[in-house]
């Protein structure tokens, strides 16, 4: 059984190389081939990778997004620390800064410079104020909301702020954007089939009388398809590579101005590349959508080869 | 070994080629079916080798009948019978050695089974010194025996041939004719469609001659006789 084995992997091996070396006989066609699958599956990836680079610079701001809890003017330093704990004890809260009313004129007396203006106030007109801090978990668009739904009930509370409403229309923003990355890569994944698919068929029609051949003297139509499904994991293998290189590139483009906007903004964000892992995954799947289209047009197209 | 039983064959253009042929070509034997082109010889060598169907009527090949074979099965049919094209039907993309092992790689032998039979196959034929020529590189009479080499490298206990000589002249057509002969002598059943009556008389064998769809006449073959009685004697 080894030794079936071994000529089965060999058959298999010479297949293969066979079927690289009749790719490469043809460098022009095959390159033609291989940029078209490159082009196609680079614009779903390359607007992938933007849309992931801004979830996670999104992800950022987001957790930069404490909600401001201004309490009653009743409420006492007392009440309002009593405040503070109950909401340090919810599992949706990562952190709780008390500003005392006190402290909030001191500091904005300090800041503003109206300190002399101040003075004429006979009281404060500052609340005692709660700064909440939501846990990483709870920073989503949801979860925040939630959690100011949740505060604006307590008693003391007099209003809770957060300005989440921009928040939520770059979150959709972005929602759409995935939406057209998979609409666009559903339909150019298609493409790269129906491109591989189409140059299968052409190929199958130019060796047409030799798969009559191989049909006469005994081939199945598996083994007359096997060469052709082959090459197309290599156009695969080939358009995989280029699209990866293609975001490369694109990426490698982008990345100055990129930071320089993010640094305009103040932000440490940096355009970040595919990973080896999603590379790969790259690879795998233009690999599988070729072979794909390739066994759908050789099944058709060798099926309909009769000898006669 | 082949028996055909009241077989129609019409195509799909009307053109009725067979009209109830019948006959009967024993294991071992060497049989020519001759008459005028058009007669039903290529017809009847498509039926052996089910690359057509009849209309009516049975076929029987090697004790199978065709007609139970699906088309899954035929792939594995045609393993059994080596046939041999007026035209050659080389492959002009690969030297002649790949061209001869193409039956063996599609039944999966190891490599080195197939080297050794193919290098076999080319010397019966007379052309071991051409395995890396490529076909076209080679005289008619040399694709030809390419050709023959490939029908025989898997060693099929019937071997079919479509006016193999047709493009040949006399000499060279001779000389296939006895490599015929020579795999028949070793118990290979072989069935020629001819239509060169000078050729075949000089190689007394079986005689089926067919005229418009029909079996006009039909002849013992002396040969196969005088055949099986040498190979029993050895």
């Amino acid at each position: 059984m080894p030794g079936a084995v071994k000529t089965w992997l060999a058959r298999h091996a010479q297949i293969m190389v066979g079927s690289l070396g009749r790719i490469v006989q043809h460098p022009l066609a095959t390159l033609m081939t291989v940029a078209v699958i490159a082009v196609a599956l680079a614009l779903p990836l390359f607007l992938n990778v933007l849309l992931q680079n801004a979830r996670t610079a999104t992800a950022n701001w987001n957790q930069a997004f404490d909600l401001s809890v201004y309490l009653d003017e009743k409420a006492g330093n007392e009440r309002t620390k009593a405040l503070a704990k109950q909401l340090r004890a919810r599992a949706d809260v990562a952190a709780v800064r008390v500003i005392t009313a006190e402290q909030a004129l001191k500091d904005f007396r300090d800041a503003s410079g109206f300190g002399k203006a101040l003075d004429a106030l006979t009281e404060n007109p500052l609340p005692n104020t709660l700064i909440v801090t939501p846990t990483l978990a709870a920073s989503t668009a949801e979860g925040t909301i939630a959690l100011k739904t949740s505060i604006a009930t307590l008693a003391d509370v007099d209003t809770v702020q957060l300005d989440t409403e921009w928040v939520q229309r770059l979150n959709a923003m972005l929602e759409v954007l995935r939406r057209v990355v998979w609409l666009t890569g559903g339909l150019l994944g298609l493409g790269v089939m129906l491109v591989v698919g189409n140059t299968i068929r052409l190929d199958i029609l130019n060796r047409r009388t030799e798969i009559e051949v191989m049909k006469l003297v005994g081939a199945t139509d598996r083994f007359a398809r096997r060469p052709f499904l082959y090459g197309a994991v290599w156009y695969g293998l080939g358009g995989g590579l280029g699209s990866v290189i293609l975001v490369a590139v694109a990426v490698a483009v982008l990345a100055g101005p990129v930071e320089h906007l993010a640094g305009l903004y103040g932000s440490p964000v940096r355009l970040r590349g595919l990973g080896v892992l999603t590379a790969m995954g790259v690879l795998g799947v233009s690999i599988a959508l070729s072979w794909l289209g390739s066994w759908i047009a050789a099944t058709r197209h060798i099926r309909a080869i009769d000898p006669s | 070994m082949i028996r055909f039983e009241q077989v129609h064959k019409r195509y799909p253009n009307g053109r009725e080629a067979l009209a109830g042929v019948s006959f009967k070509i024993d294991s071992g034997e060497l049989a020519f079916l001759t008459g005028h082109s058009g007669a039903g010889k290529s017809s009847i060598l498509k039926l052996i080798a089910l690359i057509e169907r009849p209309t009516r009527g049975q076929v029987f090949v090697n004790g199978q009948n065709t007609a139970s074979i699906k088309p899954r099965g035929i792939p594995q049919f045609r393993r059994q019978i080596g046939v041999v094209f007026q035209d050659h039907k080389l492959l002009h993309d690969r030297p002649v050695a790949d061209n001869v092992a193409l039956p063996l790689i599609i039944a999966g032998y190891p490599k080195r089974e197939i080297d050794k039979r193919v290098r076999a196959a080319l010397d019966q034929v007379g052309l071991l010194s051409k395995e890396k020529s490529r076909p076209l590189e080679l005289s008619t009479g040399e694709q030809q025996r390419v050709g023959i080499a490939r029908a025989v490298v898997a060693k099929p206990p019937l071997l079919i041939a479509d006016e193999p000589t047709g493009n040949l002249d006399p000499d060279l057509a001779v000389e296939i004719m006895q490599l015929f002969k020579r795999f028949n002598n070793v118990g290979v059943t072989v069935v020629i469609a001819t239509h060169d009556v000078h050729l075949i008389d000089r190689f007394p064998a079986r005689r089926i001659v067919l005229d418009d769809g029909r079996v006009a006449a039909e002849t013992r073959s002396p040969v196969h006789q005088a055949g099986a009685a040498s190979s029993a004697a050895s």
